[in-house]
């Protein structure tokens, strides 16, 4: 095996042009496991953590840049109140020590359909910015993932970062485990309403092969919900919400738990996250999008 | 190859490293600090936690490699900062077998620092979430973290229960 330590971005491109055989490793959360339980040797590591600048942020206009080495730990405590539905998630990642080293990126780079960021990063329409020495390619979050632990990224590309709008509204993350801590995801479901835009966004993770939005419950709110007016949430949209979130899930009956559990749990995670965020949107009067939301 | 790194203060230089070995097998077999322990090599249990950087985190899902250059400090080298911790973890009746308790003395020294008083009961459990005990039950543990900080930051939050009952 190699170790290939870049100390510079282009030589990372470099070294990934040059080895598309090399695993990227960020907080080695999921890297350093497989190689731990001997479930598979790469024939390289290119670790990113020497290269200066990845594991930061950056605020570009209505958009924030996550760095693709940017810990679980620092997006929870630097950027809770501009992508809360992320920062929700983050938080019920693993430990501690998990939230310490793991990162987005390596999320995405794993792509497993249990993975914690891919829902709130669906709701919101994020944007995977994956480079290669060939240039920089934007990769709509709903393209990223292409199948059970796959994604888009080319063999020679790896993510400089992820682009999240900033909310707009309120934003929910709900997650089943058996426990509050260190678990990875029965089912999980993220909820981000965009007023300005009089639509709100969905995100499933745990119930199909890959993550997957809801799109016709989605429309359902662009539809029925009342932006104009604010008026409160009908609880036979709420109802009606969350059977098409559980319709939008294709599950499967394995360890954690069954395909019909994760269906009911689906409906009553997307009812009470919508719930919450109208109950805000409702609410608060003064915040900026209700500004932006009235035409 | 060769990792190089700040250990406890000191530098330290391991050589013929695996390129896909753990900084917990080089702290533990190569520069004989075993005071991190092994036993799941999965993240899960938190025995082996260190703090890299700063910051707490499992030594067995860190590439040796990723510590080139970087500063980690472990339950060995806490005794000067962490003496209160350790006196806590024995007085309250916190230690068992005692294989947890290396890294739930790093994990709450983290905590205790970084919270600069006595944490709520449900700080410490989220702090701990990540270090798993077969034999005290948490209950003790929770215990010498709250006399710990009590001691170190005069009290606080203030919890009847901070003081051992013997
Ligand atoms: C005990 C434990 C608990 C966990 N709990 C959770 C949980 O609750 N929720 C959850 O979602 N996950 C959980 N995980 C999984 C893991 O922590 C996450 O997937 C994390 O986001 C991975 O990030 P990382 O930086 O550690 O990735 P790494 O392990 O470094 O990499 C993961 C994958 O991404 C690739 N990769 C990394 N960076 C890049 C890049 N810049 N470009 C291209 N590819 C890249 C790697 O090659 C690899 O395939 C847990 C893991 C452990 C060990
Ligand atoms: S040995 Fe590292 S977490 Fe268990
Ligand atoms: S004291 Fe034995 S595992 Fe904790």
């Amino acid at each position: 095996m190699d170790f290939l330590r870049p100390r510079t971005w282009d030589e990372a491109l470099a070294g990934k042009a040059e080895r598309p055989d090399a695993t990227p490793i960020q907080g080695g959360t999921d890297v350093m496991v497989e190689i731990n339980l001997d479930r598979g040797r790469p024939a390289a590591l290119l670790d990113l953590t020497a290269v200066p600048g990845l594991d930061g942020w950056s605020r570009e206009g209505d958009v924030v840049r996550l760095g693709a080495g940017l810990t679980y730990a620092r997006l929870i405590a630097e950027l809770g109140n501009v992508l809360p539905g992320l920062a929700q998630a983050a938080r019920t990642v693993g430990s501690p020590q998990i939230r310490n080293r793991g990162t987005v990126a390596g999320n995405l780079g794993a792509a497993s359909p249990a993975g914690d960021s891919h829902p709130p990063l669906l709701a919101s329409g994020a944007t995977v910015e994956a480079a290669s020495t060939r240039g920089t390619r934007l990769i709509p979050i709903g393209e990223f993932y292409t199948g059970v632990k796959r994604n888009a990224l080319r063999p020679d590309e790896l993510i400089r970062a992820v682009r999240v709008p900033v909310a707009g509204g309120p934003q929910y993350f709900s997650k089943i485990g058996t426990r509050n801590a260190m678990v990875i995801a029965v089912c999980s479901f993220a909820v981000a309403l965009h007023p300005a835009e009089r639509r709100a966004g969905t995100g499933i993770g745990s119930a199909a092969p890959t993550p997957r939005r809801a799109p016709e419950a989605e429309a359902l709110l662009a539809e029925g919900l009342d932006w104009a007016g604010r008026s409160p949430l009908d609880p036979g949209l709420a109802r009606r919400f969350g059977e098409l979130v559980a319709a939008a899930a294709a599950p499967i009956d394995d360890v954690r738990g069954r395909a019909a559990y994760r269906r009911h749990a689906l409906a009553v995670m997307a009812r009470r996250t919508l719930t919450w965020a109208w109950a805000d949107h409702i609410g608060d009067d003064t915040s900026e999008s209700s500004g932006r939301g009235a035409a | 190859m060769r990792v190089s790194l700040t250990v406890n203060g000191r530098p330290a230089a391991a050589d013929d490293v695996w390129e896909g070995e753990s900084l917990l097998y080089v702290l533990r077999e190569r520069l004989g600090l075993p005071g991190a322990k092994n036993a799941c090599e999965q993240g899960e249990c938190g025995s082996c936690t260190v703090f890299l950087d700063g910051a707490p985190v499992c030594a067995c899902l860190v590439a040796a490699g990723q510590a080139q250059g970087r500063e980690v400090v472990t339950v060995e080298g806490l005794a000067s900062r962490a003496g209160e911790v350790q006196r806590a973890f024995v007085e309250a009746g916190a230690v068992q077998c005692g294989f947890c308790t290396p890294g739930l003395v790093v994990q709450a020294q983290s905590l205790i620092e970084s919270t600069r008083g006595v944490p709520a009961d449900a700080d410490i459990r989220e702090a701990l979430a990540g270090n798993l005990c077969r034999c005290t039950g948490y209950e003790k543990i929770i215990d010498a973290v709250r006399l710990a900080a009590a001691r170190a930051y005069g009290g606080g939050a203030g919890s009847g229960q901070a003081e051992p009952a013997a």
